[in-house]
């Protein structure tokens, strides 16, 4: 059993009269893929969101229940949402480099953090982040080249770099294969599946076969509610919940 | 069960479950002509078992083809995807089922020229007991009905215990009469195919229980240890 990393209780979220999760308490492990899937609007990025205060920045959105960070309130005033994401890191459906170099896009985080000392430190966790992010050997010679003109799996791997380069404990991932080929797919698979001996990783995704490949734990969303949370293999061979049943063997519930 | 979003796979399922049904039949039937066969020592009944069993084995593979199709293309999850595995499964228990009735089968060619001897009766006996037990679990299965699969595979003891009955008295047969070897060991082939053919109803249990419940039965199933000859040594 791995400790627990996240621990979400009693969760609420409300855009405007939007009631859009509804009472969610779910524990996220350390060193382990937890994936959320569901129908599309039943809250999966939303509830994601909450984990880092993304959605503080939606005015007419409003959080209520409890999340911890390794047991600290991370709504508390006291804490920084900037430094929050910083050890919570968050990769979105869509490839969003910025429209600067290779280097830069990933030093960017650490720059802003000043996590490093000069300019050899900062190209040392730039290229322990590429690495990480499986993706070194493809753009070491072109650390200067802009990251827009990388391919769509490269794009995405190149994100992952920039999330990771601040050294965060979790990783949240918004449908990161979403917009990606089979093969840049499985790339990015095989790179969560690493990532999971250094973080803890919660991904959203549309793919239950995705769900099934890479996580260990999995929570089924429907309209706002986790109707199931368990161990990934339970889930997807045997889930207790009808709901949960119908929509992975994809029936009309 | 709710009916899928894509109805095509609903189709897939159903042409699965009805190949299945079919194929069922047929064993039932080879074991019903096999067991004729022995019971009035009739070669040409048994080329028909023989006839017969091409066709399972037809169906076996056409089964086997289906659900690999369908475990492709539909990826397919919980119920469903055990559904398809015990399709799998299940078809080849019966194909092997099918092959025990040939085997009975070639026997009776064996029986024909052989004097009589009441002992056939209690092997038709057990092959009856034996086949109540198929036809059963067929209907288990086409009902996914896990109480009764239980209720066959604790029952099998009872064929179980049939075998070592019929093992018992042959052997004191031909213990007692070197002429009755020959076929005393006919008739010991055919029950032994029997305890077999009841074993693997066993196992067609095990594959409804594991569809309806999503567990595994287990293996502490009550059994009736086959007798060795090692039995008549010891005095
Ligand atoms: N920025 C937003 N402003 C207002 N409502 C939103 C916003 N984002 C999501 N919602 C609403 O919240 C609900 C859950 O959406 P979302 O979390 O995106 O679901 P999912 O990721 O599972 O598809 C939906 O009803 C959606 O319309
Ligand atoms: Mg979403």
């Amino acid at each position: 059993m791995q400790n627990i990393k996240i621990q979400a209780s009693n969760v609420h979220v409300y855009y405007g009269d939007n009631h859009a999760i509804k009472d969610v308490s779910v524990d996220i492990q350390d060193n382990t893929v937890t994936s959320f899937i569901g129908p599309s609007g039943c809250g999966k990025s939303t509830f994601l969101r909450c984990l880092n205060r993304m959605n503080d920045t939606i005015d007419i959105c409003r959080v209520e229940g409890n999340i911890d960070l390794d047991g600290e309130n991370i709504y508390d005033r006291r804490v920084d949402p900037v430094q929050l994401r910083a050890k919570v890191g968050m990769v979105f459906q869509k490839p969003n480099p910025f429209p600067k170099s290779i280097y830069d896009n990933v030093a960017y985080g650490p720059r802003i953090h000043g996590t490093a000392a000069g300019r050899a430190e900062l190209d040392e966790i730039v290229e322990k982040s590429l690495r990480k992010a499986a993706i070194w050997d493809e753009v070491k010679d072109r650390l200067n080249a802009a990251g827009t003109g990388l391919s769509g799996g490269q794009q995405q791997r190149l994100c992952i770099a920039r999330a990771i380069a601040t050294s965060p404990e979790v990783l949240l991932m918004d449908e990161p294969c979403s917009a990606l080929d089979p093969i840049a797919t499985a790339q990015v698979e095989e790179l969560i599946h690493e990532l999971r001996e250094s973080f803890s990783v919660v991904i959203v995704t549309h793919s239950m076969q995705q769900a099934a490949r890479v996580s260990q734990k999995t929570a089924f969303f429907h309209l706002g509610n986790v109707i199931e949370f368990g161990d990934t293999t339970q889930i997807f061979n045997n889930p207790k919940n009808k709901k949960t049943q119908d929509y992975i063997t994809g029936r009309i519930g | 069960m709710g009916e899928h979003i894509v109805s095509a796979f609903d189709d897939d399922l159903v042409s699965i479950q009805a190949k299945i049904s079919e194929m069922g039949g047929l064993v039932e039937e080879g074991l019903k002509m096999a067991l004729q066969a022995v019971n009035d020592r009739d070669p040409e009944m048994a080329e028909k078992v023989v006839e017969l069993d091409r066709k399972i084995d037809d169906l076996d593979i056409e089964i086997e083809q289906m659900a690999t199709t369908v475990i492709a293309l539909r990826q397919p999850m919980a119920l469903d995807l055990r559904v398809l595995l015990s399709a799998l499964k299940i078809s080849t228990t019966l194909e092997r089922i099918g092959d025990l009735n040939k085997n009975i089968a070639r026997r009776a060619s064996h029986l024909a020229s052989a004097k009589k001897v009441k002992l056939t009766r209690s092997i038709v006996a057990m092959g009856e007991a034996t086949l109540k037990q198929l036809t059963q679990i067929l209907d288990a299965h086409s009902e996914r009905d896990s109480d009764l699969a239980v209720e066959i595979w604790n029952d099998d003891i009872q064929i179980d215990e049939m075998y070592n009955t019929i093992f018992r008295e042959l052997v004191t047969y031909m213990s007692g009469d070197p002429r009755m070897i020959g076929l005393g060991s006919q008739l010991l082939f055919i029950a032994k195919n029997l305890e077999r053919i009841g074993d693997h109803t066993t196992h067609i249990s095990e594959m409804i229980y594991y569809i309806v419940n999503g567990e595994y039965l287990g293996d502490d199933r009550p059994k009736g240890e086959p007798l060795g000859l090692d039995l008549f040594m010891d005095d």
